[in-house]
């Protein structure tokens, strides 16, 4: 492989994408968007969620419960109803999250000791929030239920009972628990996937829609000096843009970085290197811009989003699309970078990411040569 | 006039499925997209795996520790005999939660004090590492609760019939089991639609203006207008074929309940595509190469997916980025598509949403034809 001609291809490709100034603009600025969005706009743990509340008793027990529910940070209460028809309405058109129901026999069946319902009804269309009220409201009907059993037991001159078993949490690698500081490290991922992935196929495929790939491929270069002469200012660009998203995560919002820039790098490079390959393949044989930007969202956008473990754990997906998530370069990537910011320098957590990685590369860049030779022919 | 436009949607739809690849582009993406939501996306925790280390070796530690065992919530895979083997199970990622009893913890709670438990968490993934809380939490307040009542029963057996019993009944609507799956196939759609129609539309003006057709286009009769709807017009009837597959096939493989009006959503569908429709012409004129079209056109779309209400919830989001969704028309017709599939509601509560974007569809093709005009002279 000539190195001379290689850079010649290189240098062409280089000016090229630093003369298309709307492209470049978008892709040092894409990265900076998705951290602000992500940084910002995502908070899974909701809070005053809207409360309507049908208290068929109105005794001072039941008012009491309803001001624990007013007191939590978690709910709001907006409305008191008459009816339960008016809790559906509510519901319904998204007026409140989550509706509670006393029983008219809520104080009575407290002092005798039969078992007391509280009904709690939520809008199912929205799973995530429904789930975290109902949990929500669980705890509050529980502090609620701990205090009027230890009146009780005060009453009845029973020794004091404290609430038997109290949890400590600790927590490793991310003390705050801050959704941001597993989601930003993670943009990186995504960034390079689209720009590696998909701005690649679209430049080469617009040059086979043109021609000019054909008159590359006229000349005495080799397959091989066109796609590394081809991809090496991609390569840059999206190392480039990989040490924005670490500086912005780092400086601005303030994630930790425990381990080593260099460890980084390389991972980087890897990743890099294999997203890079699959662009160049999907270019070699779509050869169409159009088809390629569809089938680069699916190859690779998509899955570096949702199937690397960046929005959704893998060990909660279901089972059968498990194994599809080991042919995500993403999510071998996502581990190094979430070692590296959170855990520091795991070498044995790191060696098998990488091992992935590096096969994967040089799998990916065999193919795409492959398929270049023959369309050659 | 009518003739023209007959003419050019004839051409346009002849271009569009003329390529088998572009057909693939066109069916392939959204059902797979729908599938790897379908299966992938999940903000729920089971099996979380865990490991245990009783230090106590009482029946009470026992007993707590069965809790987790016996849950579907939790997996325990490692019972742990020494304090020294987990840093180790932590830093190899083997287990996200370790939960620690101490000596001691069955002599606390028969003298009635609080006794302690550690739960160990690995916050890389912040969400699951809350919700797991949650669930400790639970299990611990149940734990406690028999325990008091058992306790007093030993002490006290007359009272303790009437010891207060309080439990929440959940109910959730419209989604009984509060399946994720619910949630986001209807969601799929909208992303999806949004996607496609602003990149197929801003391609199909860009790729006329890159190989120079566009020019040619503009020297024959056919006046502006008519290339506009030329344009915007076979992508309406490509989004709502998007639509009716997805539905259709989300409702069939997915069994997700359709229990609405089709002709809402109908209605919505065409609404929101006025807004894509216009968006994609808008990036249109401002782009001359299909590689900035889709650039801008991922810029555009990224944030109004994310800021939708399609992931995460727009009610968590900070004040200001709140204000902004309101901007974006695919909030409102998540609205209407989580409405119409799942709680089976008419326009009488949906109109707000089918208003906000009817002004928003009126607004950017206003601006878009705008524009248009202008880039043509």
């Amino acid at each position: 492989m000539n190195f001379g001609r290689t850079l010649a291809v290189a240098r062409k490709e280089v000016l090229q994408v630093v003369r298309d100034s709307r492209s470049l603009l978008i892709v040092l600025v894409m990265p900076l968007m998705l951290m602000t969005l992500l940084g910002y706009g995502v908070n899974l743990d909701t809070k005053h969620l809207r409360v309507y509340a049908l208290d068929r008793e109105g005794s001072p027990a039941s008012q009491n419960l309803l001001k624990r529910f007013q007191s939590s940070e978690y709910f709001t209460l907006v409305a008191m109803v008459n009816d339960y028809r008016a809790l559906d309405a509510a519901l319904d058109d998204g007026r409140c999250q989550l509706a509670i129901v006393i029983p008219h026999d809520f104080s009575a069946r407290l002092h005798d000791g039969r078992p007391v319902t509280v009904q709690a009804l939520v809008d199912g269309s929205d799973s995530n929030t429904a789930q975290l009220a109902i949990g929500y409201a669980q705890g509050v009907l529980a502090g609620y239920g701990a205090g009027v059993q230890a009146a009780f037991f005060r009453s009845s001159h029973a020794p004091t009972v404290n609430p038997s078993v109290s949890i400590e949490t600790r927590t490793w690698f991310n003390e705050d628990l801050e959704s941001k500081n597993f989601i930003v490290p993670g943009v990186a991922a995504v960034v390079m996937a689209v720009i590696g992935t998909l701005l690649t196929s679209l430049t080469i495929a617009r040059e086979w829609e043109r021609g000019t790939m054909e008159q590359l491929i006229s000349t005495p270069l080799t397959a091989f000096e066109i796609i590394i002469g081809k991809l090496i200012p991609y390569f840059m660009l999206g190392m480039f843009d990989t040490a924005i998203c670490v500086a912005v995560a780092v400086w601005w919002f303030d994630v930790p970085f425990r381990g080593s820039l260099i460890t980084l790098a390389v991972g980087s490079g890897l990743y890099m290197t294999v997203i890079l390959g699959l662009g160049f393949w999907i270019s070699v044989f779509t050869r169409d811009q159009l088809a390629a930007s569809q089938i680069g969202l699916v190859a690779a956008f998509l899955p570096s989003m949702l199937l690397s473990g960046f929005t959704f754990p893998i060990d909660q997906m279901a089972v059968g699309i498990r194994p599809v998530t080991y042919i995500v370069a993403a999510r071998y990537y996502i581990i190094i970078l979430k070692t590296v910011f959170l855990r520091g320098n795991g070498l044995r957590i790191l060696a098998v990411p990488a091992l992935a990685l590096s096969l994967y590369a040089v799998l990916i860049v065999m193919l795409a040569k492959r398929s270049f030779h023959k369309t050659l022919a | 006039m009518i003739e023209r436009l007959h003419q050019i949607l004839i051409k346009e739809f002849i271009h569009l499925f003329r390529d088998p690849r572009a057909r693939f582009a066109l069916i392939i993406p959204p059902l797979l997209q729908m599938l790897i939501f379908g299966y992938a996306a999940t903000y729920e925790v089971n099996h979380l795996s865990t490991a245990v280390i009783d230090l106590d070796h009482s029946q009470e530690s026992r007993e707590f520790l069965e809790r987790f065992t016996s849950s579907n919530r939790f997996q325990v895979r490692e019972v742990l005999t020494d304090q020294s083997q987990i840093a180790d199970l932590i830093d190899h990622r083997r287990v996200a939660l370790v939960l620690q009893i101490h000596p001691g913890f069955a002599a606390l709670l028969r003298k009635g004090q609080t006794a302690p438990v550690q739960a160990l968490l690995d916050g890389t993934d912040s969400n699951t590492a809350l919700i797991a809380i949650g669930y400790i939490n639970q299990v611990a307040t149940k734990y406690s609760e028999e325990y008091q009542l058992e306790r007093a029963g030993r002490l006290l057996p007359a009272a303790v019939h009437f010891a207060p019993r309080i439990r929440l009944e959940e109910r959730p609507l419209y989604n009984a089991n509060l399946e994720s799956r619910w949630f986001f196939v209807p969601g799929v759609i909208g992303t999806l639609l949004l996607l496609s129609v602003i990149t197929l539309t801003a391609f199909a003006v860009v790729r006329e203006r890159e190989i120079g057709t566009l020019e040619q286009l503009m020297v024959t009769p056919i006046t502006p207008a008519e290339v506009i709807i030329g344009k915007t017009v076979p992508f309406l009837i490509v989004g709502l074929g998007n639509l009716i597959l997805v539905a259709v096939a989300g409702t069939l493989w997915f069994q997700i309940p359709f229990r609405g009006s089709p002709l809402v959503l109908l209605l919505g569908t065409i609404l929101f595509l006025s807004s894509a429709l216009g968006v994609g012409l808008l990036i249109s004129t401002l782009c001359t190469t299909q590689q900035q079209a889709f650039s801008l056109g991922f810029f555009y779309v990224t944030p109004a997916i994310m800021l939708s209400g399609f992931g995460y919830p727009v009610q968590s989001m900070p004040e200001a980025l709140r204000l902004v969704t309101y901007l974006d028309p695919l909030r409102f017709f998540l609205v209407v598509l989580r409405s119409t599939f799942l709680k089976g509601v008419g326009l009488e509560v949906l109109w707000p949403q089918m208003v906000a974007m009817a002004l928003l569809g009126i607004g950017t093709l206003t601006l878009a034809t705008l524009r248009f005009h202008k880039t043509l002279d």
